[in-house]
């Protein structure tokens, strides 16, 4: 008797549990994707008709104005030009010297290989603090007003440099045995056998960098505010969104002066710079997730 | 390079020349990672020398070898002001609320997804949740203040509901901030966080579950039993790891979410810092001693941590 109410209880709660759990992951699902679609549905709304708030999921009065207003103004292209180059251009160079620095240090026998090490690791705890960093970089490289602010500080990080240490350290040391038997340095061993494994964990890294790169703004803000040139995308989305803010309270006021000076509502032309500066990233890590997640575990339990 | 060696050698000590020799041999591994020393030593070490600016009342045009020597004044100066020590109290509370919260959240969804059986859909909501850790935080606090405003979804749900009768005013009440700062990073970071804790997941013996079931173990205990003290081990690392950056209770948020009515609760020690050194009558010295203030507590803990492993790991190995 008893053994049979057990195992219903049991039968029971199989079945119950996984359709449970299966609608709290929606839920959590669609709480994740709500702020991002309510941010598109806004950005393809009607300018004066998404004053009156209220969209969910789904423009109320269709219009494409938002990005057509977009299109027109040349700072968007320029502030998204100056942000695709630096994301490419960090990625790259980060990506060459913080490669090639962990092979360096995967490799035992460098007896320089413990104090580098303890040198850099130490880094990622401590932190000179906003001021002193600013002051170099600003005063005394001179890198204020400069595109190459974006690119020279950002070179190097600690956390992907373990990364890829751990991924080299992962791979067998018969490999560069063999090119050093072959007579090939470890230069040339990094490039010609190292390098090309490798591929997996710089897709990893090369994504952290970018993304990083993509979505910094407080650089220009501390380094380039005065440089209207030099503006990154999100730079300039958070310009918008201080001054859209304003412009929304006048017109809770007069909506009517706003209709003179501007057709298009700045409520929906936020959030169509939202989603341009926001795609980009969107539409490439999806592909990169297999790789990540693994880079991800890795470092972190190594590092 | 080579004769410089062999004449140490030739002088000096056996190991010294060993030493040396083994260097010089390995000059192609000095060119991979010496240059990328001495890049560290420039952006990270030297800008050390800027704490001097902290005993200082540090005016931009006379430089570090002339300005004014004020001694420990701009520390008097910070711990006599209330606005700073709220902005102790702020950093502490909002690191520990992400902490705290961050974690739980991130276990308790990598244990729900642990329990989908249908890859397509696991890997679906994993995608899903990873989303929001791309996105800037000038996005996610956009969408923030578009969620929380008193016309936004999160008051249409409230009363929606009945569980209030008037929209909050959750931007603008400072008791809010803290709350509000823990729900966005949890939203952002949640899924990111989940990736340790299910590869901590996946290493756990299949036969550790099999076990459980035969021994009648129904799924909540073998959650219990099996799942938690198999992630018992990365969650002390990271608990660890992130005792040692408490300090660091993030900058962006609190920066783009303040306003006048809830800077109380807003302001940590960082938004400080940049407050008295890019204020309209520039300090400096009182920035540069709020920086160095929490660099240097951020150590003691970091080492107060490193300690507490230690302890542990003898516990666990005895």
């Amino acid at each position: 008797m008893t053994a049979i109410t057990v195992k219903k209880k049991g039968k029971r709660r199989d079945v119950v549990f996984p359709i449970v759990n299966t609608i709290i992951l929606i839920l959590i699902m669609f709480t994740t994707l709500y702020p991002v679609i309510n941010t598109v549905a806004y950005s393809l709304n009607e300018g004066m008709d998404a004053l009156r708030g209220g969209i969910g999921l789904w423009p109320r009065v269709f219009s494409t104005e938002a990005y057509e207003s977009l299109l027109r103004d040349p700072a968007i292209y320029k502030a998204f030009g100056i942000s695709v180059s630096k994301a490419v251009l960090t990625t790259l160079l980060n990506l060459f010297f913080t490669s090639m620095l962990a092979y360096a240090l995967s490799r035992k026998e460098y007896v320089l290989r413990g104090f580098i090490t303890v040198v850099l690791v130490l880094t990622m705890y401590i932190n000179a603090g906003l001021i002193p960093n600013y002051l170099l970089v600003g005063k005394v490289l001179g890198l204020r007003n400069s595109y190459w602010v974006y690119i020279i500080p950002t070179m190097f990080s600690c956390f992907n440099m373990i990364v890829i240490r751990t991924y080299i350290g992962g791979l067998p040391d018969a490999l560069v045995e063999s090119g050093k038997i072959d007579g090939a340095g470890d230069i040339r061993c990094f490039f010609q056998i190292i390098l090309p494994l490798c591929l997996p964990v710089l897709a990893t890294v090369a994504l952290f960098v970018a993304v990083g790169a993509w979505n910094s703004w407080f650089d220009t803000y501390l380094y380039n505010g005065s440089k209207k040139d030099l503006y990154s995308l999100q730079y300039l989305l958070k310009m918008k969104l201080a001054t859209t803010q304003n412009q929304s309270n006048a017109a809770a006021t007069s909506a009517d002066a706003l209709a003179q000076t501007s057709k298009v509502a700045p409520v929906t032309v936020r959030a169509a710079i939202t989603v341009v500066s926001a795609v980009p990233i969107l539409v490439v890590y999806p592909f990169l997730q297999k790789y990540f997640v693994t880079g991800m575990a890795l470092g972190s339990v190594k590092g | 390079m080579t004769t410089k060696v062999i004449n140490t050698g030739a002088v000096g000590l056996k190991k010294k020349k060993g030493f040396f020799r083994t260097l010089g041999s390995q000059y192609q591994l000095m060119i991979m990672s010496v240059p990328m020393l001495l890049y560290v030593l420039l952006f990270n070490y030297a800008p050390m020398w800027g704490w001097v600016i902290a005993f200082q009342e540090y005016k931009p045009e006379l430089g570090l070898l002339n300005s004014k020597w004020v001694g420990w004044d701009n520390f008097k100066f910070l711990f006599s002001k209330q606005d700073f020590l709220l902005s102790i109290r702020n950093t502490f509370a909002m690191s520990l609320i992400n902490l705290v919260f961050g974690t739980v959240a991130a276990i308790l969804l990598a244990i729900l997804l642990n329990e989908v059986r249908n890859k397509a859909f696991k890997r679906t909501v994993q995608t899903v949740t990873y989303l929001p850790h791309f996105l800037s935080m000038v996005i996610v606090v956009g969408m923030a203040q578009n969620i929380f405003a008193s016309n936004g979804a999160a008051n249409d749900l409230l009363v929606g509901l009945g569980l209030v009768k008037e929209p909050v005013f959750f931007l603008g009440k400072g008791e809010y901030f803290w709350w509000l700062v823990g729900a966005i990073n949890v939203w952002k970071e949640v899924g990111w966080g989940t990736i340790i804790y299910i590869a901590a997941m996946t290493s756990i013996d299949p036969s550790l579950y099999e076990a459980a079931a035969i021994d009648g173990a129904g799924r909540f205990q073998r959650i219990l039993h099996v799942t938690l003290p198999g992630i018992k081990s990365t969650f002390m690392v990271l608990l660890i790891m992130n005792i040692g950056h408490l300090m660091e209770a993030g900058f962006e948020i609190q920066y783009l979410m303040r306003n006048g009515m809830v800077q109380k609760y807003s302001d940590t020690i960082d938004i400080m810092s940049l407050l008295y050194s890019f204020g309209a009558r520039p300090q400096y010295g009182r920035g540069v001693a709020a920086g160095m203030f929490k660099s240097i507590v951020g150590i003691i803990l970091l080492f107060g941590a490193n300690k507490i492993a230690k302890v542990m790991d003898e516990e666990t190995l005895i």
